[in-house]
């Protein structure tokens, strides 16, 4: 880049005050350096127009455009957040069904489903303990950027008296002086602001691209989908289990009911189905047994 | 005398505070120059707390341009050796 030699000839002429009194050394530290690159940018800026009277208009559409991308910017990483919030809620969900299917699995003697059920669970936490770092992170961005749109907004409005006073009083000539200070005041922000504006949208695109494979994930049911359309295989061999045991279970209530039933209805109904009864309750042993095999 | 820290603003400070800013800021080269990612990460927070505890925030419409620019707080020394090396990583104005 033609950034060295240019900066050089252009941080003599805007050196530190405490540099030109002879109180320290020109470009001994990062700070210093920094803020002569920063200074030499406006500088050139300034150098460019004729009439330093239209770098004000110039600049003023600059920074109004300036002030637009930033709010998208805080809009778009508001919108990476918001789909991070809700990736997060589904692992989430995901993560105590899967809790609660290792609990149902144990409780029906299955501790291979129950085993299965929780490492699954525990690669999700993973995924959980990574979403909620991403978005601490794109939370600091989202802050930084609102702190930035209304710091830049509120030195575009100072900006702009400004100007009107100097385009309204002074000539081109007495003009150039007395805008030199307000210009690399506001362009040294305009820079900042862009650079964090810069940072944070790679940060937004980088997570964007682990939020879509996380996306593609959730669809696929390999993390199994939350509308419950798309059933994954631990739900389905437990839903048999259960679902068996539940009608079996049901089935033998009703039985006992109306085989011993406490009310004179129950026992009216009695006679023709009391004598299943032997068959049917085998069937809660056989049914698990079936299932292991 | 007047500091940004970028990404978070400025803060004006009393000039009487330059020589300890200054040794710091040295340090701080000197750390990048040699590649000191470590060293490079203490002394950068070390001056980011310096200014911090010294400076009083200017107010945001203030149109003052700094004397001293910091880098960002979670700034990579290969980030700041581009913001040095490359004027055009700083958007233009």
């Amino acid at each position: 880049m033609d950034a060295g030699p240019v900066l050089w000839v252009l941080s003599q002429t805007c050196e530190l005050e405490s540099v030109r009194r002879g109180r320290a050394k020109p470009m001994s530290g990062v700070m210093k350096r920094m803020g002569m690159i920063f200074r030499a940018k406006a500088n050139k800026a300034l150098d460019r127009a004729e009439d330093p009277r239209e770098t004000l208009d110039y600049s003023y559409q600059k920074q109004l455009e300036l002030l637009q991308k930033v709010r998208r910017g805080v809009a778009d990483v508001a919108t990476s957040r918001k789909r991070l919030e809700l990736q997060l809620n589904q692992l989430q969900s995901q993560s105590s069904k899967l809790e609660d299917q290792g609990r149902k699995a144990l409780a029906l003697g299955r501790e291979d489903l129950a085993r299965e059920a929780l490492s699954r669970r525990a690669a999700l936490q993973q995924q959980v303990t990574d979403l909620e770092t991403q978005h601490a992170t794109l939370q600091g961005e989202e802050e930084k950027l609102t702190l930035a749109a209304q710091r830049l907004q509120a030195k575009v409005d100072a900006f702009r008296t400004k100007k009107e006073t100097i385009k309204a009083t002074y000539t081109a000539a007495q003009a150039q002086t007395r805008i030199g200070e307000a210009f690399s005041g506001i362009s040294e922000e305009m820079g900042d602001v862009g650079l964090a504006i810069q940072r944070a949208e790679d940060k937004t695109a980088q997570l964007q691209a682990r939020a879509g494979a996380i996306d593609e994930l959730l669809a696929s049911g390999a993390l199994d989908d939350p509308s419950g359309t798309h059933k994954d295989d631990l739900q389905a061999e437990l839903d048999r289990l259960s679902g068996g045991t539940d009608v079996e279970l049901e089935l033998q209530r009703m039985k006992a009911e109306l085989a011993g039933g406490p009310s004179a209805g129950q026992q009216a109904i009695e006679g023709g189905t009391g004598q299943a009864d032997p068959r049917t309750q085998q069937q809660p042993q056989d049914t698990p047994r079936f299932d292991k095999q | 005398m007047i500091v940004r820290i970028m990404g978070e603003g400025q803060v004006a400070l009393a000039e009487s505070h330059l020589a300890e800013l200054n040794k710091l800021d040295e340090e701080l080269l000197a750390e990048m120059d040699n590649g000191d990612g470590p060293g490079f990460r203490a002394t950068l927070q070390a001056l980011l707390a310096k200014v911090h505890e010294l400076g009083e925030p200017l107010p945001d419409d203030s149109l003052e341009p700094s004397d001293l620019i910091l880098p960002s707080p979670d700034a990579t020394i290969d980030e700041v050796r581009e913001l040095l090396s490359d004027d055009g990583l700083i958007p233009g104005v």
